[in-house]
């Protein structure tokens, strides 16, 4: 509790530096000559506040923020499922990973938001060419895991599962895919997050949608505040992903290990 | 199918490890012959590092030897074509599936076997009783205790009744108390039905208690069988009050006699390197 009301006072007192430091007239000027200046280069909190409540009165803001959670959510999964899919493979066969290997760290290396003008171009302003973006992102976080939780399977373990009666295809099921899927989800909250910076910078290259778009438009126009409001529905909504991410892992991983778990009796 | 021949015949087994960069080649096991009769309880106990868990890879099917044959009931085994499949296998490390509950993991086999589901699991409760964990079906192994994991893990190997059962130390990693109840239920599992078990330890007291024939073997490398001792103890055994027994006594005293040379000579060569 006490812990809450100090982050709540770092909060409160950030809020308040930048309103004293922008609000034109209450400070004296000491960088900007003229007293606006500060107001138009770094918004004001009040504003930006005014903003947001008048996107989420009107409405306005929902059709932009289901356009960005689509896109992340497309791109997550598309992402994901590939990344399994060829992780997998690669990891069993030792010769596709012999043969793909340069390719895939080339991939790897490669500043993969430079690709964004080439999806809008492939793929068109809609929602697509920013799937594609946020896909390349989660698809090697992924893909790497997925490898290295397959190559690290404990040897006891499949020579158990061998003596127990395991064919190749059981064994695929039963162990190597529950154990790279441990790892999966170890990187579930970094997906996620990868899938929403695809999203965001797709919109923010070009679209007609999304909270990405708003920003741009706003910044067309100086629009100082409208950029900050952006950012900060931009953020939450990122912490509400996040959290969701939390919950769906707790759900699906109770067979790990929990640091001093104790039954409540 | 011969019904007098052995459950597992190791003959004149020799496994050599491809040199890692730089070293030479490594022979851990050298010529070994050993045969478990069908039914016998036989332990094996050498020094450590002597490579005992070579040679049960070996009667597994997972590890195919450099030189020699393997027959189970008189039939050959080889390792390319499949893993022993009359054979069950109980590891030293901890092989129980982490994702799985205790009943996911006790009918493991039986899935891999495309025994249905229902079927499946009235079999591996059945089990867990027998092994004293009923009612901790649906905890993950990471919420029971190591004894409760090798129970778990020796429920999930008998289930599927094998005719061989290969244990390589897996009392090793349990206090004393433990491992003794563990003992005597192990024996009394296998006086039910009596399969042929192949145990490795590094515990001489364990190995006479539990076996029929106990085999020393050399220090490595080159590991092979030299000695092989009858225990003509009574059945069924209390391993905790037979140790107090002359009898015991003087078969350990025998065989502790062949062992102790080879376990200088491990330890020896351990300081040396």
């Amino acid at each position: 509790m006490k812990l809450r009301v100090l982050q709540f006072a770092v909060f409160a007192a950030l809020i308040l530096l930048w309103h004293s430091l922008t609000k034109p007239g209450l400070l004296p000027n000491f960088y900007f000559e003229q007293d606006n200046r500060a107001a138009f280069f770094f918004g004001e909190p009040a504003k930006v506040f005014w903003v947001i409540v008048e996107w989420f009165t009107s409405f306005e803001i929902f059709e932009h923020l289901w356009v960005t959670l689509l896109e992340t959510l497309l791109g997550f999964l598309i992402g994901a499922v590939s990344g399994l899919a060829i992780g997998l493979w690669l990891a069993l066969s030792n010769t596709a990973s012999a043969v793909m290997e340069p390719y895939i760290k080339g991939l790897n290396s490669m500043p993969r938001v430079v690709l964004a003008p080439i999806f809008a171009v492939w793929f068109g302003l809609g929602i697509w060419s920013k799937v594609a973006l946020g896909v390349t992102l989660v698809f090697f976080v992924v893909f790497f895991n997925v490898y290295q939780g397959v190559r690290e399977v404990s040897p006891t373990l499949l020579a158990n599962a061998r003596m127990l009666g395991a064919s190749r295809n059981q064994l695929l099921r039963s162990i190597y895919l529950p154990s790279a899927m441990s790892w999966v989800f170890a990187s579930l909250h970094n997906a996620v997050g990868l899938a929403f910076v695809g999203a965001v910078v797709g919109e923010y290259l070009g679209s007609s949608k999304g909270v990405g778009y708003l920003i741009l438009q706003a910044e067309g126009t100086f629009d100082i505040n409208t950029v900050f409001a952006g950012i900060i529905v931009l953020t939450g909504f990122a912490l509400v992903l996040d959290a969701l991410v939390t919950l769906v892992e707790q759900r699906l991983m109770t067979w790990q290990p929990r640091a001093s778990e104790t039954e409540k009796v | 199918m011969a019904t007098n021949a052995p459950a597992l015949a190791l003959d004149d087994v020799t496994c050599r490890f491809a040199a890692r960069e730089g070293g030479e080649a490594y022979t851990a096991v050298a010529n070994a012959t050993l045969r478990v009769d069908a039914g016998e309880f036989v332990s094996v106990v050498g020094p450590t590092g002597c490579g005992k868990s070579t040679l049960l890879n070996v009667a597994a099917g997972l590890l195919e030897p450099s030189s020699g044959t393997i027959s189970v009931f008189g039939e050959r085994l080889i390792a390319a074509n499949g893993v022993n499949r009359r054979a069950g296998y109980m590891f030293q490390a901890d092989a129980l599936m982490p994702w799985r509950t205790g009943i996911g993991n006790v009918i493991a086999g039986l899935e891999f076997r495309g025994v249905s589901h229902a079927q499946a699991v009235e079999q591996g409760e059945a089990w867990l009783r027998r092994v004293g964990l009923a009612g901790f079906g649906d905890r993950y192994p990471h919420q029971m205790s190591g004894g409760m994991r090798k129970r778990l893990a020796l429920a999930q190997t008998l289930i599927l009744s094998p005719d061989i059962l290969l244990m390589d130390e897996p009392f090793s990693a349990l206090d004393v108390q433990t491992r003794q109840l563990m003992e005597n239920e192990l024996l009394a599992l296998w006086a039910e039905d009596r399969k042929s078990v192949l145990f490795i330890t590094h515990d001489l007291e364990e190995a006479i208690a539990l076996s029929d024939r106990v085999v020393v073997l050399s220090a490595g490398p080159g590991t092979r069988p030299i000695g092989d001792f009858k225990i003509d103890l009574p059945r069924p055994r209390d391993v905790s009050e037979i140790r107090m027994t002359p009898a015991f006594l003087a078969l350990h005293k025998e065989i502790w006699g062949a062992m102790k040379e080879e376990v200088l000579k491990a330890y020896q060569r351990q300081k040396a390197a």
